[in-house]
């Protein structure tokens, strides 16, 4: 294992935000595709913040618009046949959805960088790993090919690759998967990025090595105080990283809630669903728990609460009235901090 | 590698052999006779006939004229044409430069024209200009070249006068220029099909996405990302291509009366010059195995995934 002389790489304390504003803020997003089958709502009215230092986790199952969030933060999102209808995305106080292509792809990278699933896929077959990362140094800051190189090998040891300088001319399938995942890891990294968008990043490794890839990942966000959105569907791997949680269904986020919280009181039908839906030792034997149906077609979401035909308490509101994020409180009104819940029967949920 | 390349070396041995026996066996099997042939429409006498076959070799049965074929050849002799006694390989190195010419003109023009189209039609696919390229080179396709060839002579030549219809006898390079695009207008038309799709496949790959989100310029997202994973196949056309380029075009160079190799054979499978025939053919297979060689290689190059053993 290659020893890191970790002082080196600390940089400087970020100095605080213009204002005292989040790093990230979503606001009102509203993103739909035109499709041939008609008009898919993707995401519909998406809020939420991140702050430096702080992790979003977004959990929401597939279709449930958190990738498709995280495109349009990211400024990749194929249009068409996708379309911003509505809203804002401020990135320190300033409205992304209004600047220049030349000043979004300046922020790309340098400022908010991603993190893909599948990172065999993700990474140029027929470029050398060396090459792909020292792209960031010579693209950005114009780097000699040379001082690029040694940037990157740097890059391979913070996250943990052996022999870094032997490899740096390895393709990637010559990697295996976690080792694979930690080289996109280093390349979001390698500009020091105010935030990461880390799209289900270990959802194609096996689970010791999603371990891993996890700690990585939150002790360079710890060193760097930079903000993480972690999307997943994976209710294990946010727990020990998350900060807090939005639970998002059919691109609305029907639950926020600081990480504890969520698992121990869910303000919402759908998150106890989940919840319950987690296999336990203590209940070997039983039927495992479903949420049944499926999710909704994008294209014809249900009147009132979208996961009303699934919900095991809808009343007749829930299939006329959208439910609003409303703010969860104690029994006795004190408030909690930093909880919603759109549904029509959260305090029964959450006290009942 | 290397290994790999002594392999494929091997191999080109009894693809040599076969192709010699299969020309020439063919050559022996088409009606008619060199010697005959050089009367014309004379009367010569039968036992004058024989005599000149015997002095040829020709009255032998065919494995041992091969078999004295090959051994000549091993000792650089490609034999000698019955016609104009001359050295078959003095023949072949008088037509082969005009040939090589044109197959680089019209080499360059495949690439150039035909890789540019299919960038410009693959990074918007089922655009109109996407659906035009594909009905043009339908019809570049679909066009024989003797029509296409015609087609250019009438227009260039006849009607607008800015070209001569006929080569000279030492082409200048200009005078090239129409036959190479005659020539290229077919491969241009699979070239530039193939980019396409090739470049509206890759354009939706996963890793665009990520070269994107890198924050590089589209200019470097397209030109080093997308078309180093999209002329790959493109490439392995090309060096079939250029072997077969090489090897002349019989129709384009007669529309446009270039002595070049394909004339050559032309005119020596009319007179039945067996050995000019089997010479020709002979050297064509070999810049062709080479060409397929050199295009594996560069395959491994181009693609790390793929390692030779």
């Amino acid at each position: 294992m290659t020893t890191i002389d970790k002082t080196a790489h600390v940089p400087a304390p970020r100095e605080s935000v213009s204002g005292d504003g989040p790093l990230l803020d979503v606001r009102d997003l509203h993103v739909e595709f035109h499709t041939r089958d008609g008009v898919a709502k993707a995401v519909n009215g998406v809020n939420y913040t991140v702050s430096a230092g702080e992790t979003l986790a977004v959990l929401g199952e597939s279709g449930s618009g958190k990738s498709v969030t995280a495109q349009t933060i990211m400024g990749i999102l194929d249009m068409p046949p996708g379309k911003i209808t509505q809203g804002e995305i401020l990135f320190r106080g300033q409205d992304m959805l209004k600047m220049s292509n030349e000043e979004r792809r300046k922020v790309r990278g340098r400022k908010i960088a991603m993190i893909f699933q599948d990172a065999l896929s993700s990474l140029n077959p027929v470029l050398s790993v060396g090459y792909q990362l020292g792209e960031m140094f010579r693209v950005h800051q114009g780097m000699s090919r040379k001082d690029a190189k040694a940037k990157s090998i740097e890059l391979m040891d913070q996250v943990k690759i052996p022999a870094a300088a032997a490899r740096i001319s390895d393709y990637p399938h010559q990697f295996s998967g976690g080792m694979r995942q930690r080289i996109m890891i280093a390349m979001a990294l390698a500009l020091e990025p105010d935030l990461i968008i880390a799209d289900e990043p270990t959802t194609a490794l096996d689970v010791t090595v999603q371990a891993q890839v996890m700690d990585l990942l939150a002790e360079l966000q710890r060193e760097y105080n930079m903000g993480l959105i972690l999307i997943t569907h994976d209710l294990g791997v946010v727990a020990d990283v998350a900060d807090k949680i939005a639970v998002m269904y059919a691109g609305r986020i029907v639950e926020t809630a600081p990480v504890g919280e969520l698992y121990s009181r869910p303000a919402h039908p759908y998150t106890k669903g989940l919840l319950d839906s987690i296999p336990r030792l203590d209940q070997k034997g039983q039927e495992l728990y479903a949420i049944k149906g499926l999710p909704p077609n994008l294209t014809r979401i249900p009147a009132g609460c979208a996961f009303s035909p699934r919900c095991p308490k809808a009343q007749d509101i829930c299939r006329t009235d959208v439910p609003p994020l409303a703010p969860v409180t104690e029994q006795d009104g004190l408030e909690l901090v930093g909880r919603g819940s759109a549904c029509h029967f959260w305090k029964e949920t959450i006290h009942g | 590698m290397g290994r790999y390349v002594a392999r494929r070396l091997l191999q080109m041995i009894p693809v040599f052999i076969g192709s010699t026996l299969l020309v020439f066996l063919m050559m022996y099997a088409l009606p008619g006779d060199p010697v005959r042939a050089l009367a014309g429409e004379q009367h010569v006498d039968p036992a004058q006939i024989a005599q000149i076959k015997a002095d040829l070799g020709l009255d032998q049965p065919i494995w041992q004229q091969y078999l004295q074929y090959l051994g000549n050849l091993f000792q650089g002799d490609l034999g000698t044409q019955i016609g104009t006694k001359r050295p078959v390989a003095d023949v072949i190195a008088d037509a082969y430069p005009i040939t090589v010419r044109l197959a680089i003109f019209a080499f360059i023009f495949t690439v150039v024209a035909g890789i540019s189209l299919g960038i410009v039609a693959g990074l918007k696919a089922e655009s109109l200009r996407d659906r035009s390229l594909l009905g043009l080179t339908l019809v570049l396709i679909s066009m024989p070249s003797f029509v296409l060839g015609f087609l250019v002579q009438h227009l260039f030549a006849f009607q607008l006068g800015i070209a001569k219809p006929n080569v000279s006898l030492e082409p200048t390079n200009s005078e090239l220029i129409m036959p190479a695009i005659v020539l290229a207008s077919l491969s241009l038309a699979y070239v530039a099909r193939l980019t396409r799709t090739s470049v509206a496949e890759n354009i939706r790959a996963d890793y665009m996405r990520t070269a994107v989100a890198k924050g590089l310029p589209r200019r470097r997202v397209i030109g080093v990302h997308l078309m180093r994973n999209s002329l790959i196949p493109v490439v392995t056309f090309l060096g079939t291509d250029i072997g077969a380029l090489m090897g002349g075009a019989i129709v384009t160079e007669g529309i446009f009366n270039i002595k070049g190799v394909g004339q050559l054979v032309f005119e020596a499978l009319g007179k039945r010059e067996g050995a000019t025939v089997v010479g020709i053919v002979t050297l064509l297979v070999i810049v062709y195995l080479v060409c397929s060689l050199l295009v594996d290689l560069l395959y491994a190059v181009l693609d790390p995934r793929i390692r030779y053993a």
